[in-house]
């Protein structure tokens, strides 16, 4: 049965005009920083040239053909999106830059007109940057007070801590990653969500390693808000979506003001648009968007259950190649089930960046650094780590040769 | 590739800095880091007439940054301010043997000149303007 769902990754391969290029002198492209950001497959590429091509037209203003069809095309990604988070209304989504515009729409929106002295905002030790800073300079600017709900030394949260946060009655908003995009622990959002809403405190789920990854449903997991980036998911660059329920987003004030999001300005008012126009001020990123749509088709097609079952059992694969190795320090969840295709370590004393240097020798793309998480690596006690991460198109085949560039450095380092 | 990189001699300075620590009265002390890797480096220097008597490091960081910033002290240690003050990019990168660096990499190796020259942007501010400035600009450029 499992044998005969699996992703056809072979062909799958075919589709990702990027994966034939060769690397440093001939050796072929082995792309393991997918939680960066992934390839994108040539129904994207085509999706945008097209749309450059034969309907280039700005959006919901004009009548002429070219504008009904971009406006069409446009606005058919909001439905795909929609039904892709399974969102109640369609309306409920708005596209931003990126999940990092998202986060902070919410809290320029949402957090001024709801945080005040003496709030708390909590969030945890495994955020990325862009789920931090945003309500650093919230509470900072209106005297509220920053929370981190803390790590465990297998990756997990450490939820006695959210549970004390919670009865201090002081907390306004929590707003958690639904996957560490250093450590790859699966955080069990609708715990979170449920135990803040026996309170009224909504919730902010930060999508961005997750919904690429995973099958993700808005209204079972009932969070408030929730955000996430195109361009970790086959999509281009430059897209970002947020979800908000429609009765929190009925009530927010807008965040950018502009063309687009009014419906009738005068000399000292403007009676806003409808949702979600009103929180999509200026011309949007039309063709990006419309790339987007043939993102969501292509996982749609695919289907999210597989496509977490492939990475499941490449990440198992690489976890067992890779506790063999000598040296090597690994973060986070010891159990692949529990995490997503996301694999952090150390090896001997050899530097992240040293080690990206030499893997790149061969041809192998992994990421080192802090991965927007030092809070996390204050935590880990580390500076860095390196991290490679796996999507659709990552073979068995790809890890051995990143378990053999490993053997490389370690020679290189003598260790 | 990387066998041109991580030589003996850059892995000895990694594992074993020369001149790394405090000094406790130092005329100027400065840090910085690399907000790309996170390398990071403070220098501390102790100036007597116009030589560098004396100078430490500390930090933490990839074997390019640190080895560099190892090489670096031992270039330096005795030396007139007046020729500290000129060394360029190109000096760093065959003082340690490593003109083939990419753009990403090069960063690291002149992370430990650039907190250098800033400290001596730090030790000129009153005493001469003109070479602080000079040297200010030097480090917009690494």
């Amino acid at each position: 049965m499992m044998q005969k769902s699996a992703l056809n990754v072979k062909k799958i391969r075919q589709d990702f005009p990027i994966l034939k290029r060769k690397v440093m002198g001939g050796k072929p492209l082995v792309y393991l920083d997918n939680a960066a950001t992934t390839q994108k497959p040539l129904a994207v590429i085509n999706a945008i040239s097209d749309y450059y091509m034969n309907y280039n037209s700005n959006i919901h203003r004009a009548v002429h053909q070219l504008a009904e069809e971009a406006t069409f095309a446009f606005e058919e990604t909001r439905q795909k999106v929609a039904r892709f988070i399974n969102a109640r209304h369609t309306d409920e989504i708005i596209f931003t830059r990126n999940a990092t515009e998202a986060i902070n729409l919410v809290a320029y929106s949402w957090g001024r007109a709801n945080v005040k002295r003496g709030d708390r905002v909590v969030i945890s030790e495994i955020e990325h940057h862009s789920n931090i800073v945003p309500w650093q300079i919230l509470t900072q600017e209106k005297g509220g007070r920053l929370e981190y709900i803390g790590v465990n030394d297998s990756g997990y949260l450490k939820m006695h801590e959210y549970e004390k946060y919670l009865a201090s009655k002081r907390v306004k908003l929590v707003s958690v990653s639904q996957m560490s995009n250093v450590l790859g622990t699966i955080i069990p959002v609708e715990k979170i969500i449920k135990m803040s809403h026996e309170r009224g405190i909504p919730v902010l789920v930060d999508g961005a390693q997750s919904v690429p990854h995973m099958q993700v449903d808005v209204q079972k997991m009932d969070c408030d808000f929730m955000a996430f980036s195109a361009h970790k998911m086959l999509g281009p660059t430059g897209v970002g979506v947020l979800y908000v329920k429609r009765e929190v987003l009925e009530k927010m004030p807008p965040f950018m003001g502009g063309g687009d999001m009014i419906k009738e300005v005068h000399k000292y008012e403007t009676r806003y648009n409808d949702l979600p126009y009103k929180f999509e001020g200026g011309t949007p990123n039309i063709a990006d968007v419309i790339g987007f749509g043939a993102a969501i088709d292509y996982l749609s097609n695919l289907g999210m259950d597989r496509v977490r079952e492939h990475e499941i059992e490449i990440t198992k694969y690489a976890l067992e190649k890779i506790t063999g190795v000598k040296g090597v320090t690994l973060y986070g969840p010891p159990n692949a089930m529990d995490r997503g295709g996301v694999v952090s370590f150390n090896i001997g004393d050899i530097h992240p960046h040293d080690l990206a240097t030499i893997m790149n020798d061969h041809g192998v793309a992994i990421r080192s650094g802090h991965h927007c998480a030092q809070v996390l690596m204050e935590r880990l006690d580390v500076s860095a780590t390196s991290r490679a991460s796996f999507y659709i198109y990552n073979t068995k085949e790809e890890v051995d040769i990143f378990i053999g560039a490993l053997s490389e450095a370690r020679r290189l380092f003598k260790i | 590739m990387s066998d041109d990189i991580y030589r003996e001699i850059i892995l000895d300075h990694y594992r074993n800095p020369r001149n790394k620590g405090k000094i406790p009265d130092a005329d100027v002390s400065i840090h910085d880091s690399n907000p790309l890797c996170g390398d990071e480096i403070d220098i501390h220097l102790k100036v007597e007439g116009d030589k560098i008597k004396d100078i430490k490091f500390e930090g933490r960081g990839c074997a390019i940054s640190q080895a560099s910033a190892s090489m670096l002290t031992e270039m330096v240690m005795s030396k007139p301010l007046t020729s500290v003050k000129d060394l360029t990019k190109d000096d760093i990168l065959e003082n340690i043997g490593l003109t083939s660096l990419g753009p990403a990499r090069i960063k690291c190796a002149l992370l430990s000149l650039k907190v250098l020259k800033l400290g001596m942007v730090k030790y000129y501010a009153d005493r001469d303007p003109a070479s602080a400035k000079k040297l200010q600009d030097d480090t917009r450029a690494l």
